[in-house]
């Protein structure tokens, strides 16, 4: 009996290694940069001091996430006394775990030149679980189990911030994650399958990404992505300002730490998945080629290209961070429902019709002006439905109360006002009769 | 207050335009304030490498000093203007018969509390002499809380060190007010009528 775990599974514990290793240090790493682009954008410095340990380099403040996860651990990890101690404990791992397993089926390259390596099938893929055919509806699957911990921490914490935070993202989450599945089916329509890496490779042969075919579908997967990710504009699960910490007000030390490595998981997870869907993952036109049999060198570049790409998307989501105000609840509803729906139901329906109707075209049209008529309409379908949602759709909320004419309650704001009109000077009938 | 209180004026909302219904071009206009601040000027300085400059040194409110008179003598007149006008109550002279003829009084010993003091100038507005002085100096640390406490001879030799850099306020106000200062922003009128 062979005790030595096959070649596979050894190259799948490798990828895992260094996919979980990477993440967290993304994670800690997009913290300094959130930081650092934060003061950037308020014309201050950032924090620019902690260097190598024990020396005096400073690195540009490189050693900041070692020095803040540090502190974060080794603080207390207090258990508030009311709280429901099974969920409180369990909120944080579900949440962190299910954004971790998010990136088994998230392709973080293209794939290796044959390694030569028995029993082992060559290319290998930059994928953990490769030939997964349900990839999309795994992501998804998990995304929407990462928002349970979400509800339990909130939940849990017997906090009304904590549950208004709850509250909050299940009603937030669940309405975005329509628009999210309505962009996302455009571009599941147009490559034909469910893996992400066959939807790579097919903006790769193409060339043209489902961002320039699609440009209703991308703007729609952004937004429910921003929403999806808690990020301002979106961030009212959280939104410190109203709500303290929001669902995890309740938690410290290494409990926080995983909420908040989980968040930027997150926001990593949505920069993959627009990158990789509409973005063409790592493709670029003229340097990456799209054939599956590459070097070395082009391998790496497309690696290189990939995770350039999403460092751009996430600081996007960063400067988009200090350049919006947060949506009030109602709007966040209006804009998911009546925006966000009907836009992402025109984009689909465009998609299918272009792609019904494809052979059609070509036939009738050459491939070539064929191929420019299956882009212009989406983008006349994303101009118009723009147009038509900017024009009708309720963008505001009228705040003046509601007046009641209640006749008694007339009479005496009659009198009140006739007695301010006689001493038009006093500001308040109270102040006047004391003196 | 209710909202038929007719102190109140509602005012109407100007409705939206068709580019703010279309949300793009704001969208544009927010992101295009946030890039052009990401690559502007800072208004912070890496702190102890690079000292922060004070705009203008006859209106900074940083340690106080006690001024010397041309003969070197302390100038105090020790008459309480200054203890008493000191919202924080951390001023604490004792004032003994003075030994020169051109006064009654001068301060036997004048304390400070650093800690206490809220740096709002008070003393300086009170003195009668021109004798105690807020400096531009801004980095006042110490290890004890008694270090903290400046007493006449601390307060003379913070003077003693920054009388060339800065001279007495009221000289140089009566020199020409803040031409003296080439860097110093703002209306001189104004810091010289606090002064008077």
């Amino acid at each position: 009996m062979n005790l030595l775990p096959s070649a596979a599974t050894l190259a799948a514990l490798v990828k895992i290694g260094l996919l979980v290793g990477g993440l967290m240090t993304a994670a800690a790493y997009l913290v300094l940069l959130e930081r650092w682009i934060a003061a950037w954008v308020q014309d201050r410095r950032g924090p620019n001091r902690v260097g190598i340990p024990l020396t005096k380099v400073k690195l540009f403040g490189l050693g900041q996430p070692l020095a803040d996860g540090l502190k974060i651990i080794l603080k207390e990890d207090f258990t508030p006394s009311g709280v429901d101690r099974v969920l409180y404990n369990a909120a944080p791992l579900v949440i962190l775990a299910a954004s971790l397993a998010i990136f088994a089926a998230i392709p973080f390259g293209s794939v290796l030149p044959p390694l030569g390596i028995p029993g082992l099938p060559d290319p290998v893929p930059f994928l953990v679980a490769p030939g997964l055919d349900v990839g999309v509806l795994w992501v998804f699957a998990l995304s929407s189990i990462a928002v349970y911990g979400v509800l339990l921490g909130g939940w849990a914490s017997n906090n009304k911030y904590g549950f208004l935070g709850g509250l909050r993202s299940s009603a937030q989450l669940v309405a975005y994650e329509i628009p999210l599945g309505l962009g996302l089916l455009g571009v599941v329509l147009a490559a034909g399958s469910l893996r992400l890496d066959t939807i790579m490779n097919a903006q790769a042969e193409t060339g043209v990404w489902y961002a320039f075919a699609q440009p209703l579908g991308f703007i729609v997967f952004m937004v429910a992505s921003f929403a999806e990710a808690a990020r301002l504009p979106f961030d009212l699960p959280e939104a410190e300002q109203e709500l303290v910490g929001g669902y995890h007000t309740e938690y410290s030390g290494i409990k926080l730490l995983l909420f908040l490595v989980a968040e930027f998981l997150h926001m990593i997870t949505a920069a993959f998945l627009i990158v990789i869907l509409f973005l063409g993952g790592w493709h670029l036109w003229g340097v990456t080629g799209s054939s599956q049999e590459i070097g070395w060198i082009q391998a790496l570049l497309r690696f290189g290209i990939l995770s350039g790409k999403i460092l751009g998307v996430i600081v996007f989501f960063m400067l988009v961070r200090w350049s919006w105000p947060r949506f009030r609840f109602d709007q966040l509803m209006n804009l998911a429902w009546k925006v966000m729906l009907p836009l992402g139901l025109v984009n689909l329906v465009t998609v299918a019709a272009v792609e019904e109707f494809r052979p059609q075209l070509v036939a009738a049209l050459g491939p070539g002006f064929a191929g420019a008529v299956a882009i212009a309409l989406p983008w006349i379908a994303c101009l118009v439905g723009w147009l038509v949602a900017g024009v009708f759709t309720p963008s505001g909320t009228d705040n003046t109360p509601i007046l009641t004419h209640d006749p008694l309650d007339i009479e005496r704001e009659m009198a009140e006002h006739e007695r301010l009109e006689r001493a038009p000077h006093d500001v308040s009938p109270t102040l006047a009769g004391s003196r | 207050m209710k909202p038929t209180d007719p102190a109140i004026t509602w005012l109407e909302e100007k409705p939206l335009g068709l580019t703010e219904r279309l949300y793009l071009p704001l969208f544009l206009q927010g992101l295009s304030t946030t890039a052009r601040h990401m690559v502007s000027r800072k208004v912070t300085v890496n702190y102890p490498e690079v000292r922060p400059t004070v705009g203008n040194p006859l209106i900074y409110r940083g340690v106080h000093r006690l001024n010397r008179d041309d003969a070197g003598r302390v100038k105090c007149v020790a008459c309480f203007l200054c203890a008493t006008a000191c919202p924080a109550h951390c001023i604490d002279i004792v004032a003994t018969e003075s030994p020169w003829p051109d006064r009654e009084k001068y301060p036997e010993s004048f304390s400070i509390d650093e800690l206490r003091c809220i740096f709002c100038g008070m003393c300086e507005e009170a003195c009668p002499v021109d004798a105690i002085e807020l400096t531009s100096l801004l980095d006042l640390t110490g290890k004890s809380r008694e270090e903290m406490i400046f007493d006449k001879e601390k307060l003379l030799s913070v003077y003693d060190m920054t009388k060339d850099a800065e001279p007495m306020k009221s000289k140089t106000l009566a020199a020409g007010g803040m031409a003296t200062f080439g860097t110093a922003p703002g209306n001189p009128t104004t810091a010289a009528g606090g002064h008077h």
